[in-house]
């Protein structure tokens, strides 16, 4: 599904501030893979998810969608296939916007945006039983602006707007970074539950141990900008949780 | 009255300029100054094609593309090349100076001696309230349009544009692309304004665009606050009210005048009264915070 090869990223190259964040990662995914990223503060996990969505583009290497060379593509050519969670809950949804508007944005995602009036009653009654089942009982509050909502319920309408659209790859970067333990908890289970259902292929970064634990079939842990462990979903069953505390000492 | 109704016109005169500072400011949050030139090309080119008899029908779609290319020309300016949307701005506003001169060949056009838009209609018998009711049909119907093109997806993603930059990237729109387009839309609402004024007055000058951007902002800025007073949502609606706004904004500056002001004082008292009116709020909200 996805293939990255000898991908180098170095921000500020030749400057006194250089910095190397991708030293030559090659990574497979399958379709289907939920692989979980974890690694020490600046080993290169945001970066490489950056590259794979197309806000970073590498300084070499090359990046494979399915069969097509995706190293070039600017982020929004590549929203066909790519969807994303933003660690702020504010960078994925438009505040001002009403929640309809925002959805209606989300489920043109991999097509175009034209002068058509698209936010109908049938869209808006799809729009509001997609989100009951949050069970936040924002299904009734679809004209309200995104804005005057909590960030556990933008993120959680976040991802449900990821498969408005057909998606086939879902990039969550810390998503409960900001979030209390409740909503993270419900962020991170319908995340789960629409990876299953859709079949995506998925990429979670995280700080949080438990849920790299609980979360995904397959992990991975970074460091100065090298995978230095590859564990597959058995490997990563028998794994103990303090021995993956002893990695970042 | 006739005074007042003088004011009234000029107000919705400047309805395509509020909806063009509305566009760039608010919607896009970006801080184009190319207003003051495009609003003078969209009077030159109407001056010059009137003085050449070429029919009106040709005359308002010329003006609105002339003012979408000195729109998009800043937008290319600011995103493409990466500079300052300020800047770019003044940039393009300053050489269109110089383009303005050449197309006029002159520094003042009169028009009076040519037939215009607001001539022959004897709808009511007499020449203020016919051009009223030209003015309102007008002006209505560039708020229904742009009030239905801010309804459609296409609307939904210039929105948030301004609103969610990286959002809207990570959903597929290329926002380089949307906000040279904005431009476009904005400065072309811009030129209608010089359009209209040109001919309700007979004359293109090639100073009527300066200071003019302050007077879309201050249109807008009453317009805001009426909005924000009854949390105006619809579309449609808050363009009908940014309307008001502008009309509001002339009758203000009127009723100064009678006043007694000495009109070379006129863009200082502008000047301060769209200070006065952006400021009241601010001043306002921090006691009461």
């Amino acid at each position: 599904m996805i293939s990255l090869s000898a991908i180098h990223k170095t921000f500020n190259k030749g400057e006194p501030n250089e910095v190397v964040a991708l030293r030559d990662v090659s990574l497979a995914l399958k379709p289907s893979e939920y692989l979980v990223v974890i690694g020490p503060n600046g080993s290169g996990k945001s970066t490489l998810l950056n590259v794979l969505a197309g806000s970073v583009l590498p300084s070499s290497g090359e990046i494979k969608i399915g069969a097509q060379n995706v190293t070039a593509l600017p982020e929004y050519n590549r929203s066909k296939w790519v969807a994303r969670i933003f660690q702020d809950p504010l960078k994925g949804t438009a505040p001002e916007l009403s929640i309809l508007d925002n959805f209606r944005l989300a489920a043109l995602r991999t097509s175009a945006k034209t002068l058509k009036v698209g936010t109908t009653n049938t869209f808006k009654d799809a729009v509001k039983t997609q989100i009951s089942q949050l069970g936040m009982g924002l299904e009734n509050k679809v004209n309200q602006q995104m804005g005057t909502l909590s960030g556990g319920q933008r993120q959680a309408l976040t991802l449900l707007m990821c498969v408005m659209d057909e998606a086939k790859i879902l990039l969550l970067d810390e998503p409960t970074a900001a979030l209390d333990p409740r909503s993270a908890e419900l962020v991170l289970q319908t995340a789960d539950k629409l990876i299953r259902e859709h079949q995506l292929t998925a990429l979670l970064i995280t700080h949080q141990l438990k849920d790299a634990f609980r979360f995904g079939n397959r992990l991975i842990f970074m460091r100065e900008g090298e995978i230095s462990k590859d564990l597959d979903a058995g490997e990563k069953g028998r794994l103990s949780e303090e021995e993956l505390y002893k990695w970042f000492m | 009255m006739d005074f007042y109704l003088a004011a009234v016109l000029q107000g919705l005169c400047f309805s395509g300029l509020a909806l063009g500072i509305y566009l760039s400011m608010k919607i896009f949050n970006i801080p184009d100054i190319t207003t003051d030139g495009s609003y003078t090309l969209g009077g030159t080119v109407t001056g010059i094609m009137l003085a050449a008899h070429i029919p009106q029908g040709f005359i308002l779609p010329a003006v609105l593309l002339s003012g979408g290319v000195a729109g998009g020309i800043t937008g290319f300016i600011h995103t493409k090349l990466r500079i300052n949307a300020l800047l770019a701005g003044i940039l393009v506003m300053t050489a269109l100076y110089s383009v303005n001169l050449t197309l006029m060949g002159r520094s003042n056009l009169p028009l009076l001696a040519f037939a215009n838009l607001f001539g022959n209609w004897a709808l009511t018998g007499s020449q203020g309230p016919d051009s009223l009711i030209v003015l309102l049909v007008i002006t209505a119907a560039l708020v229904f349009l742009l009030g239905y093109v801010l309804r459609t997806d296409f609307g939904i993603a210039m929105r948030a544009t301004g609103n969610s930059e990286s959002m809207v990237r990570a959903l597929g729109v290329n926002t380089d692309r949307m906000k040279i387009t904005g431009l476009a839309m904005a400065n072309a609402l811009t030129a209608t304004s010089g359009y209209l004024v040109v001919q309700l007055q007979g004359f293109a000058d090639i100073n009527m665009g300066i200071g003019i951007v302050i007077t879309g902002l201050g249109s807008v800025v009453i317009g805001e606050t009426i909005i924000r007073r009854f949390r105006v949502v619809q579309p449609v609606s808050v363009l009908a009210i940014l309307l008001a706004g502008a009309v509001l904004f002339q009758l203000a500056l009127a009723v100064t005048l009678t006043l007694g002001i000495d009109p070379t004082l006129l863009k200082l008292v502008t000047a301060l009264f769209v200070l006065l009116i952006v400021s009241l709020p601010r001043i306002f909200q921090s006691r009461t915070a």
